[in-house]
């Protein structure tokens, strides 16, 4: 399900984030990783309780309460509080769970592949965007591509 | 794109390049260039940030140069990789990153004599201190470890003792430990040895022998494993808001590749020992045969070191290729498709023979790099090791009739050939 491939396919497909967890802080990696794929075109729905407002974008308290559809959900919270957010992503339809670097929930990946809903854990969104479609290797970082196309 | 894994072969080649989309070079473009245009000022703000990947200036960052690092990355079997100035830059770059005042450092005491000067003079007047070992017992490291202790370092075969390190047996100390194993990979290359697959955490080359080939650039590089836990609680400068770079926290933030982030935009950035593109450039084209001439290196020497061992002049051979050494099954773990190219050997007669010998060979040259194209051969009680008293020397594996020898890619006849002849003339001398 982590495949390279997939994981380009997805970032290539879907373009509605909805990023829960996502702080105001502008040094935590939440807000990195937000302004970076805000920045190369996604549109980022902010989900936080504590916030009215996140990089200019209307921020909700749940995955509920967003008025729209939402392609892919974006967990930056620990490990044990991911199960409730897979609950509500199923729910309003989203197309695919994304748990960040560190955040791992076999069970709730399971069930959310039950629902048709594709998962990806472990992973950074902007560090793949970065991987695929450009400017990471810049840092030395291993992208794994290799291919003779421009 | 594909899932495909491809062989080493081909990521000597293709790993960290593909053409470039604007002008279709296949060749990796050699970007001579200090600083890069910024789309905006925004942009420049989140470059800054590292909110943003993309090219600031090229002490931090270049895209030739990222090409060589993805590169090494990819062959060492690593997540990143930071190209430095020289292998020395490379060594010093990867105790920084996670190393202060008051911190220790646990090292193999045979080692290159450089890095040996380094750790013993250098690290100490910063206030690191360093515990020197003995690295055939891998116990020796564990015994050595205290609280303060923050890695063990070592090389792959050394230089110039030529023993070949358990680098499994050490790895298991360090994880027991919980801190990082180092390993200065310069005289096996990702070719022959892969030590991060053996549970080493970081490595550094020297590019100057081997991944350049050619003996035209100094240049290292540091290859983050990224399989350390940085947040075991020994690291903060891994896991606490960096003072350096506005609060970031690199291991959190960037995740397994977060020490050669950190090695970059906290050593590099601010002290400097940055690689010249165009070194880049020759070290990636080097990379590209990198396999082809290990091969050719690897049987030469065997053929050598075998002649030398018959040979009525020479005292002893030390490679750990030939059967008879006492890192031959070590090699044969860690290293299966030759043992190198870089071996010492005892000519009779002592000091005297051994500089008859040097000064008589026509073929190999008498200089102090080692991994060129071109056959070298030195002496390292009066180069390499000169700065280490006696002691010190014999504990690096140093003694005044050892000659060190790099073979090269020449016709192996006409190597023989020369070291028979000025064998020869060594022990005319003597008599
Ligand atoms: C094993 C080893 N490590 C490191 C170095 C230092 O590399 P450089 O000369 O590129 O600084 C050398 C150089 O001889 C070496 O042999």
């Amino acid at each position: 399900m982590q495949s390279t491939d997939t994981i380009k396919r997805i970032l290539k497909e879907y373009k509605t984030i909805a990023v829960v967890g996502l702080s105001g802080n502008w040094n935590r990696p939440s807000h990195f990783a937000a302004k970076y794929m805000k920045a190369h075109g996604y549109k980022i729905i902010p989900v936080n309780p504590g916030y009215e407002e996140i990089l200019g974008e209307k921020c909700y308290p749940s995955l509920l309460e967003i008025p729209e559809p939402v392609d892919i959900v974006d967990i930056f919270r620990r490990s044990r509080d991911v199960p409730p957010i897979v609950d509500d992503a199923i729910e309003i339809g989203a197309k695919v769970v994304w748990m960040q670097l560190t955040v791992e929930h076999e069970e709730a990946a399971q069930k959310a592949r039950e629902a048709g809903l594709e998962v990806v854990m472990d992973r950074c969104v902007k560090i793949e965007h970065g991987r695929f479609f450009g400017g990471i290797n810049f840092l030395g970082v291993n992208r794994g591509v290799i291919t003779s196309k421009k | 794109m594909s899932d495909r894994k491809f062989g080493f072969d081909t990521q000597c080649i293709h790993a960290g390049q593909s053409p470039d989309p604007n002008t279709g070079s296949r060749a990796v473009p050699i970007h001579q260039t200090t600083a890069y245009v910024f789309d905006s000022a925004d942009h420049a703000a989140s470059l800054f940030n590292l909110e943003a990947f993309g090219n600031i200036y090229t002490r931090i960052m270049n895209p030739t140069s990222g090409v060589f690092e993805e590169r090494m990355a990819a062959l060492e079997g690593g997540t990143a990789a930071l190209a430095l100035g020289s292998g020395m830059a490379a060594q010093m770059t990867s105790i920084l990153t996670i190393m202060q005042t008051g911190h220790e450092l646990v090292s193999s005491s045979t080692l290159y004599g450089g890095t040996y000067t380094q750790f013993d003079v250098n690290l100490r007047e910063m206030g690191i201190n360093v515990t020197f070992v003995d690295p055939n017992d891998p116990e020796n490291f564990r015994k050595a470890i205290t609280d303060k202790t923050r890695a063990l370092y070592a090389e792959t075969v050394s230089n110039p003792l030529g023993n070949v390190l358990d680098i499994e047996a050490v790895a298991k100390v360090a994880q027991e430990a919980g801190i990082p194993l180092i390993i200065d990979n310069t005289f096996a290359t990702p070719y022959l040895c892969r030590p991060i697959e053996h549970g080493a955490n970081i490595v550094v080359n020297s590019a100057t022998k081997f991944i350049c080939g050619h003996g035209t650039s100094i240049g290292g590089v540091l290859v983050d494993g990224g399989n350390f836990p940085w947040d075991n609680g020994k690291f903060p400068c891994m896991t606490e808001p960096s003072k350096g770079y506005h609060g970031i926290k690199f291991y959190e933030t960037f995740g397994n590749f977060g020490y050669a982030i950190r090695a970059r935009v906290e050593i590099l950035r601010t002290h400097g020992q940055a690689l010249s593109p165009f070194n880049s450039f020759l070290f990636t084209q080097g990379l590209e045969t990198l396999n082809l001439r290990m091969d050719r290196h690897c049987s030469s020497a065997l053929e050598i070191a075998k002649f030398l061992n018959d040979h009525p002049a020479v005292e002893w051979v030390n490679f750990a290729g030939l059967p008879d050494s006492p890192y031959h099954e070590l090699s044969k773990k860690y290293m299966p498709k030759g043992a190198g190219s870089i071996f010492t050997f005892g000519v009779k007669g002592g000091i005297e023979a051994g500089r008859t010998l040097i000064n008589s060979v026509e073929l190999f040259s008498h200089l102090v790099n080692v991994g060129d194209a071109k056959s070298l051969i030195a002496h390292p009680a009066s180069t390499t090791h000169r700065q280490l008293n006696e002691e010190e020397q014999m504990s690096a594996g140093v003694t005044p009739e050892t000659v060190r020898i790099s073979v090269g890619l020449e016709t192996l006849e006409d190597l023989i050939w020369d070291l028979d002849q000025a064998l020869a003339k060594s022990q005319k001398a003597k008599a």
